[in-house]
């Protein structure tokens, strides 16, 4: 297969994966926003900080706003993370490797692009939010079901695989992190009632709370969601549960292809991380500071796996 | 008054004012209904079924139609548009419906022009025989854009210049079809032809099944088998096949993506390739595996950076050598174009009695070429009447409509024609038959051509029964090209 053709799979998955958790990204801004305790929290400026498109957002608009910030996450072409970037990306890739991808999943990623070019064609009212949210994720769930249920378990199937769990787990870092910008009103108020609506808030976000009470019971604890979010083998948003996907789909490309490359070395590397260090070690050595470690390795690894599949030139 | 370079003039011109009035049609052969009444033969099974057909329920049909072609992403970008801006081709659910017996006589003169066009390029790319022979003046060949040095003396694995190659014809009575163009350098619109086909048989099974309709879903087939039995001698096992497409902003690039995908194989574009080791390779996720057989779809001037424009960055640097070595095969080979262009055009009647020895069992247009004096006096005298084409352009830019064109127009192509005579060629306005389109008001005529697709390999020749038919929309237009607001229908052969 072309390397390119590779390339292609690689980033419509990945650009599918993440309209759907921008969309996610701006339910969690939402929900704390409408749960805050009043006074002065900068909720919409953690969102942008948390999903890295902050400077390219105050270069156009300065201080942000609820509607400026959602107008930017959903919609801006100006932001290479917008939903209808990604999807527009989604889509453009899937063109470009038309020829490895069925055409189930070629219908249904051209029928998500155009549902969400024209549920985004103007700005979305603040009443058409949650539909406009729940379409984006119904669509990115049709085109991962058409895949699941139509491609053959190829490499072709191995490269938008691991496109998809690089970019969850990114996603999921990144939403984690949301908590450490969102401030508290004051040092006092950790493990207050606000700072609990907040975890759940992260939760809610990416559907975790139904599984969480399974596995935790229906207490809110910061350092046990944080295990769920980070540690947890059975939730399929998990770091170390996506890591692991990514490990297994770069294992598959080995045994098929009778080689290996350093991007097998790094992911070893990088489940090893989950396995070796519990949640305490995490909290004693900072939540913050891990997960920016976690995303720098996410990113190195991409890139390795670019050069070793040989995506460009 | 001198004469248009072709055996006999057209039977049925329309008048200038005929055309230009927009008025009834009925001054033009229809392919459905005899003098607007009584059907003819190879409609009376569709008419009848037309007939007990409920029009709401057909105009349902009819953008149940556009939602399947937007959905499959059949779309062409159009060039001069903001960028990636995507259209449909219209299609109209009316087929357009051809007798065994009218197809049989198309078959046997498509084949014998493709004949003369394979031989014609394997001689003016060695001997010359054609020019030596005073049938083609030298000047026609040497001083032509398309002809390329680099391609003489090569000689194309299996003899084959043109692999695909689609006839343009229109017709102006029961028996009288013309070859309005040939294309031999990389004609498009087959997928249409495919896709129309089968957007028609999920709409309406039930007329299928009734009617005898010859298949065309095994182009895709025959053209993988066709190419690779053009394989080079450097082939080892079985023939690798790829298509070389300029990018996701060609305008074609959905039928390039469509044909790899029906062929099965890699859909390549210049920066997925390199010369490696004397063969063209591609770049897998496992390294550069060479490529046998090259169905290209980027033109001569920007296959090969080294060899021609050197600012193309849709090719492969060093292509040509490779292909001059027998290390790949390119199809169509470089400098077809020399074949299709409209100033040999003129000539094609003489070209195919050359090489096969028999009179040209299609006719061409009469055609004046505008770089003899006498020729240019007189279409400057009769503009109002012609058609003027510009000799390499193409998709319906460029030219002028005489009858349809405003006085400004016609000045404006006046000053052009006395400024670069050689550049032009004029023929009169044939009265295009029409085929009904199914429009709010019920059947309505419009204007239709037809480009049947040929497959040539060493093992014979292979024409798809059907072929893209065009149909221009606008009431009265004779162009039909689908930058100009043109449409598409299916296209039926029936069985015997």
């Amino acid at each position: 297969m072309l390397g390119k053709t590779a390339g292609g799979l690689y980033w419509m998955a990945r650009n599918l994966e993440r309209s759907e958790n921008t969309a996610r990204m701006i339910e969690t801004g939402q929900r704390i926003a409408l749960t805050r305790a009043g006074d002065t929290t900068d909720e919409w400026g953690s969102i942008l900080r948390a999903a890295a498109v902050g400077p390219g957002f105050a270069a156009k608009h300065g201080e942000p706003t609820r509607d400026a910030v959602i107008d930017w996450m959903l919609r801006d072409k100006d932001n290479p993370s917008s939903v209808l970037r990604a999807v527009e990306g989604a889509r453009s890739n899937a063109r470009v490797v038309r020829t490895a991808i069925t055409e189930d999943v070629w219908e249904a990623v051209n029928s998500c692009w155009m549902r969400l070019c024209d549920a985004l064609a103007r700005k979305v009212s603040e009443r058409d939010l949650p539909r406009v949210l729940d379409l984006i994720r119904h669509r990115s769930a049709l085109v991962r079901g058409a895949m699941h249920g139509t491609m053959l378990r190829n490499e072709c199937y191995d490269f938008a695989r691991i496109g998809t769990f690089m970019e969850r787990a990114d996603n999921t870092a990144r939403i984690i992190d949301v908590k450490y910008y969102v401030l508290l009103p004051s040092a006092m108020a950790v493990g207050s009632r606000l700072d609990n609506v907040q975890w759940e808030t992260i939760l809610r976000s990416v559907s975790g709370e139904g599984g969480y009470r399974m596995s935790y019971g229906h207490q809110v604890r910061p350092r046990e969601i944080v295990k769920f979010l980070v540690h947890d083998r059975q939730m399929p948003r998990s770091l170390s549960f996506c890591c692991g996907k990514v490990r297994d789909n770069l294992n598959y490309l080995a045994t098929d292809y009778g080689a290996r490359h350093p991007c097998h070395d790094q992911i070893e590397a990088l489940c090893q991380r989950f396995a070796s260090q519990d949640v305490d070690a995490i909290f004693d050595y900072g939540l913050h500071e891990y997960i920016q470690e976690t995303l720098s390795a996410l990113g190195g690894l991409s890139r390795q796996i670019e050069v070793d599949y040989r995506f460009y030139e | 008054m001198p004469e248009p370079a072709a055996e006999s003039p057209p039977t049925r011109l329309c008048s200038a004012t005929q055309a230009a009035q927009n008025g009834p049609m009925g001054s033009y052969f229809d392919e459905m209904w005899d003098d607007g009444e009584s059907l003819r033969a190879p409609y009376r099974e569709f008419g009848a079924w037309f007939e007990g057909e409920d029009p709401a329920r057909l105009r349902a049909k009819q953008r149940e139609a556009d939602d399947l072609f937007r959905l499959m992403g059949i779309t062409f970008n159009v060039y001069g548009r903001a960028e990636a801006e995507e259209r449909l081709i219209p299609f109209d659910i009316i087929p357009r419906i051809i007798s065994a017996r009218e197809w049989q006589k198309l078959c046997r003169g498509i084949e014998q022009r493709v004949r003369a066009i394979n031989a014609f390029l394997h001689d003016i790319y060695h001997r010359q025989e054609i020019v030596r022979a005073g049938r083609v003046p030298e000047a026609m060949i040497a001083r032509n854009e398309a002809f390329l040095p680099k391609m003489i003396g090569v000689n194309p694995p299996g003899g084959v210049y043109t692999h695909i190659v689609g006839i343009d014809l229109v017709r102006t009575g029961p028996d009288e079809f013309y070859v309005l163009e040939d294309n031999a350098r990389t004609p498009s619109g087959v997928s249409y032809m495919l896709e129309n086909r089968e957007t028609m048989l999920q709409m309406f099974p039930e007329l299928f099944s009734q009617t005898r309709v010859r298949p065309v879903s095994g182009y895709p087939r025959h053209l993988q088998r066709s190419l690779a039995a053009c394989a080079p001698p450097a082939t080892t096992g079985p023939p690798c096949v790829a298509v070389l497409t300029p990018g996701i902003y060609n305008s074609a690039y959905f039928e390039h993506a469509f044909l790899a995908d029906k062929m099965g194989v890699e859909l390549v574009e210049g920066h997925d390739l390199r010369v490696v080791d004397g063969r063209v390779a591609m770049r897998t996720t496992q390294g550069y595996r060479p490529i046998d057989v090259l169905y290209r779809r980027v033109d001569d001037e920007f296959i090969d950076p080294l060899n021609f424009n050197p600012e193309s960055a849709l090719g492969v640097p060093g292509i040509m050598d490779v292909y001059r070595a027998g290390g790949i095969t390119l199809a169509n080979a470089p400098g077809t174009g020399i074949a299709d262009d409209k100033a040999i055009y003129s000539y094609m009647p003489d070209i195919v009695e050359f090489y096969t020895g028999e009179k040209a069992i299609l006719q061409n247009v009469p055609t004046w070429r505008c770089s003899e004096p006498e020729a240019l006096a007189y279409v400057l005298d009769h503009l109002p009447e012609l058609v003027v084409k510009e000799v390499h352009g193409s998709g319906g830019y460029g030219m002028l409509i005489g009858p349809a064109a405003t006085k400004k127009d016609l000045r404006e192509f006046e000053r052009k024609l006395r400024a670069r005579p050689g550049n032009y060629i004029a023929q009169p306005t044939l009265s295009l038959s029409t085929v009904p389109i199914f429009s709010r008001a019920g059947l309505a005529p419009r204007h239709v051509d037809l480009r049947p697709f040929v497959l040539v390999s060493p093992e014979g020749m292979e024409i798809t029964p059907g072929g893209l038919t065009r149909v221009a929309l606008k009431k009265g237009s004779l162009v039909v090209n689908s930058s100009q607001g043109g449409g598409t229908k299916d296209t039926w052969v029936l069985e015997e």
